[in-house]
């Protein structure tokens, strides 16, 4: 918090977080609200149960350009682009030749090229990595000048509708270019909440005026990065850095799904040696989610030991889960020790507390089903 | 007699030997929303500046010291289920542990209510 702000990115909206009374943190290298005077708890229940407005303009956006740009890409993600729908969108990760995880990321098929959504602080390295990745196979074009905005909860579509009325039927985990008066916008009905809402790209300069317009709307709130992160936690969601990186694989993080059938069998992308045999073979460790029996939350960092008292994982991220009404985490155990009510022990400021695996997502996905 | 404050942003009060212990308003303000509250054990002896619970917000972990020493006599149970009570009513319903002063004179060591505020205000 005392970090010169004069050092740190700014958003689009930067002006109007200010306005609106946030509480800044530096994150990622950009000034960006961790909540608003609503406070968490409020926030994340807003969102459950109306919807709220985040900021994600920190993150990275690119197109991925050129006929051969999907053959390009997959060389270095394991998931089915060709695969995708015209208009479709799908979640998966830059692996690396160990089988472990650069980054998580969002692809789109967009009029014919890829749009790209990546992780704030993986942003530099991860258009290093598919430049040099591609060769001269594809181009990519980072985008600077649009903000990013996720409007997510139950009553985003009909807020979004009021618009954009070409929202309201989009498929879960799609795109679709729209216009909002004269501002044209980037839509993928998708999010990192559990619920089901919008991430909206717009031209910088018109990001303020579109979110004062949302945010007048009686069932939208701002929403701040406290309560996402609450909120992708009790959905089981990764955050990369913490639950996944360059030492776990898509296996051990269970993310096996991400893994397009196709691609098991081409094994045409970094670390597959690693990463496929552990399809069948099981890996040593798995991403399970945690409740802990008591109110005590265990935060990342947390050693997890087994019923004899002995370490054997470690909670990767843990907090309260204001709609699961108690302290939840997850981490990584051993194969053996994954499934669900299993009982395992957490080494909080010196005791043992007793805990049991839970079955992610803790809290149920509420996405659109059509 | 009114209360006394420590840096750390807990206040006190003091009835005969039995001093009750809270965080203040300014400090359940910055902490946000309080999930958990851990209070010492009862019968414990505690230092005036031992770690003697913490209060976990949405957000991250805080520590509680002891701003005088003696022996746990009380804590609050209520906080166990009600851990949102030091939000809303921090410097009543939201008390902490109670402790039986074995050093009364380190009570001349903490700040009054003048000397708080200024402390807070030097803080904004």
């Amino acid at each position: 918090m005392n970090t010169p702000s004069t050092t740190l990115l700014k958003t689009p909206l930067d002006a109007l977080h200010r306005e609106l009374d946030a509480k800044m943190v530096p994150f990622a290298g950009y000034d960006m609200p961790v909540q608003y005077p609503l406070g968490v708890l409020k926030e994340h229940e807003q969102t459950r149960s109306r919807a709220g407005l985040f900021d994600v303009s920190h993150m990275g956006q690119a197109y991925l350009k050129g006929p051969d740009a999907i053959a390009a890409l997959e060389t270095l993600v394991p998931g089915d682009l060709d695969g995708l729908a015209a208009d479709g969108v799908r979640y998966t990760l830059l692996t690396n030749d160990k089988g472990g995880i650069i980054d998580d990321l969002m692809v789109s098929k967009y009029e014919g090229d890829l749009f790209l959504v990546f992780n704030a602080a993986c942003k530099e390295q991860d258009i290093a990595h598919i430049t040099q990745g591609i060769g001269e196979r594809a181009k990519l074009e980072v985008i600077e000048d649009r903000a990013l905005i996720a409007l997510q909860g139950p009553a985003a579509a009909e807020v979004l509708t009021r618009y954009i009325p070409a929202v309201r039927h989009m498929e879960f985990m799609t795109i679709a270019k729209l216009r909002w008066g004269g501002t044209s916008c980037i839509i993928t009905r998708s999010g990192y909440t559990g619920e089901d809402g919008y991430e909206i790209s717009v031209p910088a300069e018109d990001a303020e005026d579109f979110c004062r317009i949302l945010l007048s709307e009686e069932e939208v709130e701002a929403c701040g990065l406290g309560a996402r992160d609450s909120l992708r936690l009790e959905a089981g969601l990764c955050l990369y850095g913490n639950d996944i990186d360059q030492t776990t694989t898509p296996i051990e993080a269970g993310l096996t799904w991400v893994i397009g059938k196709r691609r098991r069998e081409d094994k045409g992308f970094p670390g597959a040696d690693v990463i496929i045999p552990q399809i069948a073979d099981k890996p040593e460790k798995r991403r399970v989610g945690i409740r802990p029996d008591g109110r005590a939350p265990a935060r990342a960092g947390t050693e997890i030991t087994d019923a004899d008292g002995n370490t054997v994982g470690m909670v990767t991220s843990g907090g309260f889960g204001p709609t699961a009404g108690g302290p939840v985490a997850m981490g990584y155990v051993p194969f053996d020790m994954a499934a669900p009510d299993t009982e395992i022990g957490l080494s909080v400021r010196g005791k043992i507390l007793p805990a049991k695996v839970a079955k992610m997502p803790i809290v149920p996905h509420n996405y659109y089903k059509g | 007699m009114s209360s006394k404050y420590t840096e750390d942003h807990e206040w006190i009060t003091v009835d005969g030997d039995i001093a009750t212990v809270g965080i203040t308003d300014y400090a359940q303000k910055s902490l946000g929303d309080i999930v958990f509250v851990e209070t010492p054990e009862v019968g414990s002896a505690v230092s005036a500046g031992d770690e003697a619970g913490v209060v976990e917000s949405v957000k991250a972990a805080s520590e509680i010291y002891a701003p005088l020493s003696g022996e746990i006599v009380e804590t609050n149970a209520d906080l166990e289920d009600e851990p949102s009570k030091v939000n809303t009513d921090p410097t009543t319903g939201g008390w902490m542990f109670k402790i039986k002063m074995s050093a009364p004179s380190e009570l001349d060591g903490l700040m009054d209510e003048d000397a708080y505020t200024a402390h807070v205000e030097g803080l904004e």
